[in-house]
């Protein structure tokens, strides 16, 4: 099977004998440094190997459309609740540059005891379950070739089942993995005693699986009541983690840190997270960093997120990252949509291309306050950790409640979260291995009582699957009803049929969102944004988010609501796309032969600026390729217009008209053209019009070689003046 | 509990050292939190252990599952699932995914039974 970049990947393909697929590779993968690079007329000193297929950014159009790809691993996170849905995301996640894809388990996952199997429908986020792991890889595997480029698959290690999931995640090709004993602690009230014993296997199947481990330190700052002030408290939380993992077995360049810097503006947030990150770089040098954006602060606003989520990847430029983790701007108000996992994939890689090699330029002073803040937060966090030594260890620590409290350590605050040894799920549910405890299997941490003389663990028993992929027992499902064979039934008119619905996180959900700009309070605002969206026939409405411009002026609302209707593709009538040619293509033909147009707005016409940006270099216009123009200016009479138009011996008039009242823009076209016959110069003259109204064919029926509408860029109209002027000059030769 | 930053005055033993020394100070304190509970994983084990255990001998997680369950209800779980099962297979003549399979099918109790009778006449 092959991806095909036309075709839509085929979910009911990859679904097929997956009781026989084998993950063709195992491990992280990082990118390939290139070194300083050279890509279209940049030098780069920060990027990786380049796509094979790629979407570049919207600017790229001006710079032979490049797209350099950052040298740190980016992530995204995806995990609507639908798996089969998802794996479309990741292709088109993938086309813009992530090569580390995050799947967000289901709710509840943590406090299942045991695998889930199957493939359920998942709540804010995917059940993670071997059928849906392998089929995601299997996706992966094809996208990865498509893309050229290894991706990294990740999910959780952490709940009352890690050991277990470690080793199906082993098993399939799974790269990376969260996986952090504090986590569970801390924030799913799993007994801490469970979790520790529990983590130290899971961790040496990981470690064997070369599966690279991402730890939840950051947690700490998006839980605690004031974020800012737990930074000793993640110092002393990434130690543990890192340290208990290297004990384990793990290799220091499998272990990532989970770094988030802490804060947002309106708080000098930079000041504040730079020390924090430079401390966190210096005492963990032998580790990898996975920076994250900050999520706490982002509710509703998109645009808000993106500029935190900016100076975050500043912070990332200023110290290192390995991986750039990225939060979509849409997560504070709904489970993450497509287009927004792409949007904060591009803030990453426009924003670190962007910054691309600015150490060169710019260095971190530490002679000032920076060097005494890392100093400090360095000693806060020794302190934390001698005042838990103190206490009797980490158990007692955590029993009196030293982690997440909002105190800047040594400050106490008295709001940790508190578990108690003996409490949590899982309680009691420890034993102590006896001396004749055996487990026949690889990668197993911890005593074991062996006979002597194997090779391997698992000779005991022929194999384990760790090494025998082939003695995997495979599920596929146990739920008749809730399974993708029904969901996907049900959305295959929009996968493959010729029925076209808007979505946002499944096939044919019917989605859409606008954006109002209502002239009332803000209360008042929401409730007319809600009855509008009801009117246009909108289901299920709900505000997105609202900002006041003014307490009584008005306010912006967006609101999300489902459609009721689809399209069907045959029904559209899609007029076929002019070809628009290159710029150098352009800038060849004016020198050949130069170019010379008049040009103006008719009638009692004072808009000016959609003829401008035509024109003007500044803009993009058709002056960029060379053509030399005469601007008229607004209100000109069509008389003087084509006057000009002799005079200059121009090859082409260009003329904008917006106001349409009495369908005044048809009639002064019209008499254009029909003066250009009169004075005998039609022949001569490509005559073009433009205008918010206009569309080819009207421009046509009255004469005219082309129209322009709304949106309309220099290098469509230059494009066409030179093919329209090839086009002449073929006909005289002939 | 609640206190005031007492920085000052708590990290006085701290500004003498140089950043080097901070750096491994650090670290050494991280091995003292880390060590004990190295120590308990090292000698512990848990039902999710266990279970991951039969997996990697090629048990289903259902039958994983059934099997821990089982063997934890006699008391068995200290001596290792995978252990347990490998027993039970020799003394019913069978190669261990059957006997594991039997086991989760709740057969071959009575070998479970007589293997935490003999463990527990061993132990006193």
């Amino acid at each position: 099977m092959k991806l095909e970049k036309d075709k839509k990947i085929d979910i009911e393909e990859i679904l097929k004998d997956l009781d026989k697929y084998v993950p063709r590779r195992r491990g992280w993968h990082w990118r390939e440094d290139v070194g300083k690079h050279k890509i279209g007329d940049f030098e780069y000193y920060q990027v990786s190997k380049p796509l094979k297929n790629s979407i570049p950014l919207p600017a790229a159009k001006h710079f032979g459309n490049i797209d350099p790809q950052p040298d740190c691993v980016i992530t995204t996170e995806i995990a609507s609740g639908r798996f089969e849905d998802d794996i479309r995301r990741m292709r088109m996640a993938a086309w813009h540059g992530a090569d580390h894809i995050m799947v967000i388990r289901t709710l509840g996952q943590s406090h299942f005891d045991g695998l889930i199997e199957g493939t359920p429908e998942g709540v804010g986020g995917v059940p993670i379950s071997r059928k849906q792991i392998r089929a995601t890889r299997k996706a992966l595997d094809l996208i990865e070739d498509e893309v050229g480029r290894p991706i990294n698959f990740h999910s959780y290690v952490s709940g009352i089942a890690g050991p277990e999931v470690a080793v199906m995640f082993a098993e399939e090709g799974v790269n990376g993995a969260h996986q952090d004993p504090q986590y569970n602690v801390l924030y799913r009230n799993i007994n801490m005693v469970r979790s520790f014993v529990d983590a130290a296997v899971a961790k040496k199947i990981m470690a064997d699986a070369n599966i690279l481990q991402i730890d939840g330190a950051h947690n700490a700052n998006a839980t605690a009541k004031y974020g800012w002030k737990v930074m000793p408290e993640l110092l002393v939380q990434h130690a543990i983690n890192t340290l208990y993992s290297r004990k384990v077995g793990m290799k220091p360049e499998n272990i990532a840190l989970s770094t988030v810097p802490p804060n947002a503006p309106p708080t000098p947030s930079i000041r504040l997270d730079l020390p924090y990150a430079v401390a966190l770089r210096q005492l963990f040098k032998d580790y990898k960093m996975r920076a994250q954006m900050n999520t706490k602060y982002i509710e509703h606003d998109m645009r808000e997120a993106t500029v935190t989520h900016v100076l975050n990847l500043l912070i990332s430029r200023l110290t290192s990252a390995d991986i750039q983790s990225t939060i979509t701007p849409d997560e504070g108000r709904n489970v993450p949509w497509h287009y927004n996992n792409i949007n904060a994939i591009n803030t990453a890689k426009q924003a670190l291309i962007g910054m691309d090699g600015l150490k060169e330029m710019v260095k971190l002073n530490f002679d000032g306050e920076l060097g005494k803040k890392v100093r400090e937060l360095k000693m806060r966090a020794i302190l934390f950790m001698e005042e838990i030594l103190e206490v009797g260890g980490y158990f007692k620590a955590v029993e009196e409640g030293f982690f997440v409290d909002s105190g800047y350590y040594p400050e106490r605050n008295g709001d940790g979260i508190v578990r108690t040894i003996n409490g949590g799920i899982g309680a009691g549910t420890v034993y102590k291995r006896d001396k004749d405890y055996i487990a026949p299997v690889c990668s197993h941490f911890g005593y074991n009582n062996l006979p002597e003389g194997l090779n391997k663990p698992c000779d005991l028993i022929d194999g384990c699957t760790l090494c025998k992929h082939e003695k995997i027992h495979y599920i596929d499902e146990l739920d008749e009803n809730d399974n993708v064979e029904n969901r996907l039934k049900e959305t295959v008119e929009y996968r493959k049929g010729d029925k076209i619905k808007p979505e946002v996180e499944w096939a044919g959900d019917g989605i859409i969102s606008m954006n109002l700009f209502l002239p009332v309070n803000e209360r008042t605002a929401e409730y007319a944004a809600i009855k509008y969206a009801e009117k246009l026939g909108l289901t299920d409405v709900v505000v997105l988010g609202k900002l006041p411009m003014h307490p009584a002026e008005g306010t912006y609302v967006e609101v999300r609501g489902r459609v009721q209707f689809s399209i069907d593709k045959n029904e559209l009538e899609i007029p076929p796309e002019e070809e628009i040619l290159s710029d150098e293509e352009i800038e060849e033909d004016i020198k050949r032969k130069p170019m010379k147009v008049v040009a103006a707005t008719v009638g009692n016409d004072e808009h000016s600026v959609g003829l401008r940006e035509i024109l003007d270099i500044k803009h993009g216009g058709i002056e960029k390729y060379g053509i030399k123009f005469t601007y008229l200016g607004t209100s000109c009479p069509v008389e003087k217009l084509v006057d000009a138009a002799i005079e200059e011996n121009a090859d082409a008039i260009l003329v904008s008209t917006i106001i349409t009242h009495d369908d005044v823009h048809i009639k002064n076209m019209k008499k254009i053209h029909d003066l250009c016959v009169e004075k005998g110069i039609r022949d001569k003259v490509i005559l073009v019009g433009g205008g918010t109204q206009i569309t080819n064919d009207l421009a046509k029926s009255v004469g005219f070689d082309a129209g322009f509408g709304r949106g309309t860029k220099g290098n469509q109209v230059a494009s066409f003046l030179v093919k329209k002027r090839r086009e002449k000059e073929n006909e005289e030769n002939n | 509990m609640r206190r005031e930053d007492d920085f000052e005055t708590r990290s006085k033993h701290l500004k003498h050292m140089t950043d080097e020394e901070l750096d491994a100070y650090f670290w050494k304190l991280a091995e003292k939190i880390v060590d004990p509970l190295i120590e308990l994983a090292y000698y512990h084990t848990s039902p999710s252990i266990e279970r991951s255990v039969l997996l990697r001998m090629g048990f289903s997680s259902i039958e994983a599952k059934e099997i821990v369950n089982r063997i934890e209800e006699r008391g068995l779980l200290p001596k290792g699932a995978g252990n347990i099962v490998l027993k039970v297979a020799e003394r019913v003549k069978k190669d261990y995914l059957t006997a594991g399979k039997s086991i989760a099918n709740g057969e071959y109790l009575e070998v479970l039974d007589d293997i935490a009778r003999e463990a527990s006449k061993n132990e006193a």
